[in-house]
């Protein structure tokens, strides 16, 4: 191995699966050979056997729906406002300066801390749901983004202004397609910490989604369930992940340039 | 006409750290620049000729003094100085053509006529057949071929260039030095370069103005007389010669003094 090499494309496959297989047969091994009690660890077979059971006969789908549809509202309420206010934080410092020790500190505040309080003031309906993604993603983004935005490169800036542009024409033709490429980066990244949100939320206080199907199966000692729950949780964000790479890629294919 | 004139003009910076002394970085100067005069301005490194050139461009403000173009005050950056920087300073997310287009969407001109600006141009520095390539695309030579371009092909009434060849190896130097020359005599545009590289210096202007090290003044102007069209052999013939080491010996003196 040399360092910061990169591997081969069909290198790189099989090592990614090798870890696949590696994991699920450390998996079955411990549930199989007893060496964990099965209602403690369902088997992998039995595990896929409840996921299809899931889908086919409880109506997960409709969960999943829900939480991806809670998962993406929240995420969207949070952008819509986020983006902008890291823009005008990045290239205002008076506007920087006004914000950015509230939002810093907000950032630390966890997310489902406020779940309790939540459930007191907009009760354990969707607008609850959606708030825990707002309040978890909406702080995080904002600080990404205005540090994305502060990191503009001056010469490019200055290069704009000796060609005859305004200050708002630097910003939208310099500043915004220059820190688009990361923006995105940031929105893929921050949309990865919903999901860890969402499932919080609907452990406490949900008639529907794959947090409140995990939790009824935690009732019921059913890891089977629970597992799959985890690995239908693990697979939604790994798609939803490549999509938003793959649109990237196909925006910003400048910025991938060597 | 244009006619750059710098009176008196002074930079202070303030110090980095609280209670850090400013630094002085130029002495109050005057320069005059006439209709399609090539100036270079020739210094070591530090000695504040890229922050005269930053004041001129309206990058910086100058501390004590003013800056008149054509009699008019310069407050600010502006298309009528193009400026050439010593970084790469191409838009990574556009093509050569719509980077030498750049300036020419600000000014909200038609697409029929900055395709034919920005071919002139293209075809002028030797580009074309890489309209559409990106910038990473391109070596450094082509790039700042690109950057001379774009900032021409806004017809700005001077041309200010900040060590543009300082990180290209010399053998595209010296050929990026020529077609720059060759520009000038074609357009005829009033051209101030920064360097500090004598050849450079000699080559191209028709005054050599002689920086000394920080903080900058102006230690000697020298006219520099051999016609145009130059050709690149005159960088062997005697009088060059003669005008280097007499170069050299001014520069030394500045460079000894700015190392100490």
């Amino acid at each position: 191995m040399k360092l910061l090499v990169p591997v081969r494309r069909e290198n790189r496959i099989v090592l990614g699966v090798a870890f696949f297989i590696v994991f699920v047969a450390l998996w079955s091994f411990l549930s199989l050979s007893g060496a964990v009690p099965r209602h403690f660890l369902a088997t992998p077979w039995q595990t896929l056997v409840s996921g299809w059971d899931l889908f086919a006969t409880q109506g997960f789908t409709h969960d999943v729906g829900m939480t991806i549809w809670r998962v993406v509202g929240g995420f969207v309420l949070a952008a819509v406002i986020a983006v902008p206010l890291g823009i005008a934080m990045g290239v205002y410092k008076p506007i920087e300066a006004f914000f950015e020790p509230f939002v810093s500190f907000a950032r630390y505040l966890p997310a489902s801390a406020f779940i309790p309080l939540l459930i007191l003031w907009v009760g354990i309906g969707e607008a609850q749901k959606l708030t825990v993604i707002f309040i978890g993603c909406f702080f995080q983004l904002t600080l990404m983004i205005t540090m994305i935005v502060s990191g503009t490169r001056r010469d490019l800036v200055e290069a704009a202004y000796t060609l005859g542009c305004s200050d708002t024409g630097v910003i939208r033709r310099v500043v915004l397609p220059g820190a688009a490429p990361e923006i995105a980066e940031a929105l893929r990244q921050v949309l990865g910490l919903g999901w860890t949100y969402i499932i919080v939320a609907e452990l406490i206080g949900a008639s529907s989604g794959i947090g409140h199907m995990i939790t009824d199966s935690q009732a019921l000692m059913a890891t089977d369930h629970i597992i799959a729950g985890i690995v239908v949780i693990g697979l939604v964000g790994l798609l939803s992940d490549l999509a938003f790479k793959r649109v990237n890629q196909h925006l910003f294919s400048w910025s991938l340039l060597r | 006409m244009s006619r750059l004139s710098i009176r008196d003009v002074s930079k202070t910076f303030p110090g980095h750290r609280r209670n850090a002394p400013p630094t002085q970085a130029l002495l109050p100067i005057g320069l005059e620049v006439g209709d399609n005069d090539f100036i270079t301005v020739l210094g070591p490194s530090g000695c504040g000729k890229s922050t005269l050139l930053r004041l001129v461009a309206g990058l910086e403000t100058p501390t004590t003094g003013e800056i008149t173009l054509d009699g008019t005050k310069i407050v600010g950056a502006g298309a009528d100085r193009g400026v050439v920087f010593q970084s790469y300073t191409l838009f990574p997310w556009l093509n050569v053509r719509q980077n030498i287009c750049f300036g020419l969407r600000e000014k909200g001109m038609k697409l029929s006529e900055q395709r034919e600006i920005s071919d002139r141009f293209i075809a002028q520095v030797g580009l074309r057949g890489f309209e559409e390539h990106f910038p990473k695309q391109l070596s450094g030579g082509m790039q700042q071929r690109v950057a001379i371009a774009r900032a021409l092909a806004n017809d700005p009434k001077i041309l200010l260039l900040d060590e543009p060849f300082g990180a290209l190896d010399n053998q595209t130097r010296v050929l990026m030095q020529e077609l720059l020359l060759g520009i000038w005599e074609q357009a005829q545009k009033t051209v101030m370069f920064i360097t500090h590289d004598i050849d450079e210096a000699i080559f191209m202007a028709s005054r050599v103005v002689v920086f000394s090290a920080r903080p900058g003044r102006i230690k000697a102007e020298i006219e520099v007389g051999f016609p145009h069209p130059r050709h690149y052999t005159i960088k062997t013939s005697p009088e060059f010669m003669a005008l280097k080491a007499r170069l050299t010996e001014e520069i030394r003196v500045e460079a000894i003094a700015a190392a100490h």
